[in-house]
């Protein structure tokens, strides 16, 4: 009796704590996010207790984009989900969690901010690197994470492919083996994006690292502006991070209307202006122009333009059998 | 019916089904979910996953870098726990407590470590790399991370058992005649060498499944150096459980094929010598040595 009276009280300890806001929000998030929602929450919070009166605690889960979307699919309840590659959301709508025309409930391809695959190179670009052929010359060493584990690779692996299709008399055949050459100069396959980047940078192995455009300012707050020089090829991916509400669990929660207004926020100037200060490329063209120093222009493609779209990218080329496990083993 | 032997601890009953639940929540229910969700698949389907090309070398990479590794602590993992136990010397203490570290280590801080270690670049790296050992990014360097992963193992189950053998058995064999090698292969090795056993089949089941130090110094490239977890985090990745859960089971099942063959090699040499103390051994060495 007595154990099971002080558990009741226990389990109701956490339950007044957690209602002290009015609201708790849990936004379960890609890897590398932590910067962008550390300090957009707090912007939110402010917004949304002036407009409403309501306080929102907000809390972040942070891991592996398809990590935490297994996740929320086995019962972590989020209320939104902010990721970096649309398959991982596509999981869950066809999961029933979120809504099968997600892509639709938000401006943009339900993407507020995008980035874009670059190159960077030592400092002087001792390798004369400057687009995607230089990656395939024989003797250049380039370093990537893992094709088929990482959305970093996945991207990389994806923008080559989508390059070589763009030249005269590229098709698929002549994708494949110009990416099958570009993988032949890779003496390893990191972890992922932060082990790639360690590897380039600490252990100065390597001639060029592809990476996101938002990692190369990481980069230089790490190792200093000089170690290195950023390129952009001339066609690259624009990746986008598209968010969703998690239907099943807003509407347990009673928590829609809060969730919607965290996500539209995400679109207002201020929401842009930090994703600018992170940055990522915002989607307002104003801010786009007023942060040209950090966005110059470069020719990119989306993922739906050139493989129809996030889902049939990864089924033909990342799948069990698909073209990367062709380049690998010949059968 | 014959009465209930005496037993130190009464309550036998109860600390049997406690086991039994203790082992069953924590051992055979995820093990069964696992093998359940895989008998989804059929056994044919099972073999194709694990048949692959790319499965093959991974299953080769992963058994070999662990048997090697597990094969290195067993001599160096011996020669750490006699010197632990056998010698006083200053900071000993110190060195006993270094031994359990690997286990403490993050291990993916220990992959992150040792790539930036053996490095072209690092500490080790640039003086291994002009004489042509490349060890970070390559098979090898498996083999170095698996390694520091399941030192403590060997050392650890070794121990216990130099203590137990006490020197007087040693000398005792010394003053029958035995020669210092004598002494060692007959006297003390096969007292060690149950335990020697358990530490390498500890270390290498540990081995077989290490994932976070290996993936950052392996190199991860298809055919050459990619492990099996890492496969089967790759199908995770496509969301492909049932798949992940076919290369699982495969690997368990082959784990413990291996780790059963080790359990009855253990149980053979244990029982060969159970009846001989080791100073009735000595002396019938000695004997030996004369005649």
């Amino acid at each position: 009796m007595i154990r099971s009276r002080r558990l009741s009280l226990l389990l109701l300890a956490f339950a007044t704590s957690a209602a002290l806001a009015d609201v708790t929000l849990l936004n379960a998030s890609y890897d590398v996010a932590r910067d962008v929602y550390k300090d957009y929450n707090p912007m939110f919070q402010k917004y949304w207790k002036a407009k409403t009166g309501e306080s929102v605690e907000i809390k972040q889960s942070h891991g592996g984009s398809s990590k935490q979307v297994r996740a929320v699919a086995d019962g972590l309840e989020a209320d939104v989900v902010t990721m970096n590659q649309a398959n991982d959301i596509e999981f869950l709508a066809d999961k029933g969690l979120v809504a099968k025309d997600w892509t639709k409930k938000f401006p943009n391809n339900a993407s507020p901010y995008t980035s874009a695959m670059v190159f960077i190179v030592r400092k002087g670009n001792p390798k004369g690197i400057k687009d995607w052929s230089d990656l395939a010359a024989p003797g250049t060493q380039i370093i990537v994470p893992h094709p088929k584990n990482t959305g970093n690779g996945r991207n990389t692996y994806l923008s080559a492919w989508a390059w070589a299709l763009r030249q005269p008399g590229g098709s698929d055949k002549t994708a494949q083996e110009f990416v099958g050459k570009l993988l032949k100069n890779a003496p390893l396959f990191a972890a992922g994006g932060r082990d790639a980047t360690t590897t380039f940078m600490q252990r100065r192995l390597g001639d060029v690292l592809i990476t996101f455009e938002s990692e190369a300012e990481m980069i230089a707050k790490e190792f200093g502006k000089g170690e290195f020089e950023v390129i952009y090829p001339s066609l690259t991916m624009q990746t986008e991070f598209p968010v969703a509400i998690v239907e099943k669990v807003v509407d347990k929660k009673n928590s829609r209307k809060q969730a919607q207004a965290y996500l539209d926020y995400l679109w207002s100037a201020e929401g842009q202006e930090n994703a600018a200060q992170n940055y990522l490329r915002p989607r307002d063209a104003e801010l786009l122009k007023k942060y040209a120093a950090y966005f110059p222009p470069v020719k990119t493609f989306t993922v739906d333009e050139v493989f129809g779209s996030a889902n049939k990218a990864f089924a033909t080329h990342f799948k069990d059998g698909g073209t990367f496990d062709q380049i690998y083993v010949a059968k | 019916m014959s009465a209930p032997a005496h037993r130190v601890l009464p309550g036998f009953g109860l600390a049997l089904g406690y086991t039994l639940v203790y082992l069953s929540l924590l051992i055979l229910l995820p093990l069964g979910g696992m093998i359940l969700k895989a008998s989804d698949l059929g056994f044919a389907q099972i073999i194709e996953i694990a048949s692959g090309e790319r499965a093959l070398a991974a299953f080769r990479v992963t058994f070999l870098a662990s048997l090697l590794a597990a094969s290195i602590n067993a001599l160096f993992g011996l020669i750490v726990a006699w010197i632990l136990v056998r010698y006083p010397f200053p900071g000993k203490r110190l060195v006993d407590a270094l031994v359990d570290l690997p286990f403490a280590l993050p291990t993916a801080v220990a992959g992150i470590t040792l790539a930036t270690l053996y490095a072209g670049n690092g500490w080790l790296g640039s003086h291994l790399e002009p004489l042509g050992l490349k060890v970070a990014y390559t098979p090898l360097g498996i083999v170095v991370a698996l390694t520091f992963v399941t030192l403590p193992f060997v050392v650890r189950t070794v121990q216990p058992v130099i203590e137990d053998i006490e020197t007087e058995v040693e000398e005792a064999a010394a003053s029958l005649g035995a020669s210092r090698w004598q002494t060692f292969s007959r006297i003390i090795f096969p007292a060690l060498f149950p335990a020697l056993l358990t530490g390498f089949a500890l270390a290498f089941a540990r081995a077989l499944g290490e994932f976070g130090s290996v993936i950052f110094i392996a190199g991860n490239l298809p055919l050459i150096s990619e492990i099996v977890p890492l496969l089967i985090i790759s199908k995770l990745e496509q969301y492909d459980v049932l798949g992940a859960t076919a290369l699982a089971v495969v690997m368990l099942a082959i784990s413990f094929l291996l780790l059963l063959a080790i359990n009855a090699l253990q149980w053979w040499t244990a029982n060969r010598h159970k009846n001989v103390e080791p100073l009735e051994a000595a002396a019938a060495q000695a004997k030996g040595a004369q005649a």
